[in-house]
């Protein structure tokens, strides 16, 4: 068994432009650590100083990592990891 | 160029000063691959500030979930700014993560230079950091537009 990750438009071009991947992993760190080692370059563009890029969110299932424990919270077998940039903005 | 229906532009216009002065923003999706933007969401705005936007993330997942089960993708991408013209900012063009999308921008200050549209409304590519301006097409109906490959015959 293995852990689907849904990966955004602007991040496919590190997964031969394929929507969703597997990986293995028990913690949302171990599947990050697992991506890279087979889509090299993902991981730089989800983490920064080793925590998760303001312009990335994460979701376990339906739950935004942030609030549930952050690159540490579990993750399942069965779940379905979700990668989506953040849309935000502002005047400046 | 952005194509896009004179009621789709109605409503992003109608958002943004019913939200004023804090921005407004919100999608409008598409079918994949159709650059037909046709149906207007308007999203919660999580800063609630004049001077940033942000979809919470909880409603982001769920706007996603629904486009992906509907074959869908954010054609259109919308903001306001309410005190500035209607150019992507610095944060704006550090935020933006869709290279096929129409970022699109209203302002709503007092002094809003109103172009063809009849508003202060312009729509931009911003890929790489890239920031290009584009045409904007208001028509009645996608009928008589040439809106690429669809299942809607381009009679024009
Ligand atoms: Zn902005």
């Amino acid at each position: 068994m293995a852990v689907t990750v849904s990966i955004p438009t602007i991040l496919r071009t590190h997964t031969g432009g394929e929507k969703a991947v597997e990986a293995k992993g028990s913690t949302v760190a171990e599947v990050i650590e697992d991506l890279e080692s087979r889509h090299s370059g993902l991981k730089d563009r989800l983490l920064k100083d080793g925590k998760l890029h303001r312009f990335v969110n994460i979701y376990v299932d339906d739950e935004d990592v942030r609030f549930a424990g952050g690159l540490e919270a579990p993750v399942k077998e069965t779940s379905t990891l979700t990668i989506l940039p953040a849309v935000a903005g502002g005047m400046r | 160029m952005l194509v896009i229906r004179r009621d789709l532009l109605d409503e992003i216009v109608a958002h943004a000063r019913r939200d004023h002065p804090d921005e407004a923003c919100g999608v409008v999706a598409g079918p994949e691959g159709s650059d037909r933007p046709e149906r207007f969401i308007p999203m919660l705005n999580a800063a609630r500030s004049p001077t940033f936007y942000e979809f919470d993330s909880g409603d982001l997942f769920q706007l996603y979930k629904q486009m992906n089960a509907n074959d869908e993708v954010p054609v259109v991408i919308y903001h306001s700014h309410t005190a500035t013209e209607a150019y992507p900012s610095r944060t704006d063009i550090s935020y933006a993560s869709e290279p096929e999308a129409h970022y699109v921008l209203v302002s709503t200050r007092d002094s809003a230079e109103t172009n063809h549209t009849g508003h202060e409304f312009r729509s931009f590519r911003i890929v790489d950091g890239v920031v290009t301006e584009e045409e904007v097409q208001v028509v009645e109906t996608y009928m008589f537009a040439h809106t690429g490959a669809d299942d809607v015959p381009d009679l024009g």
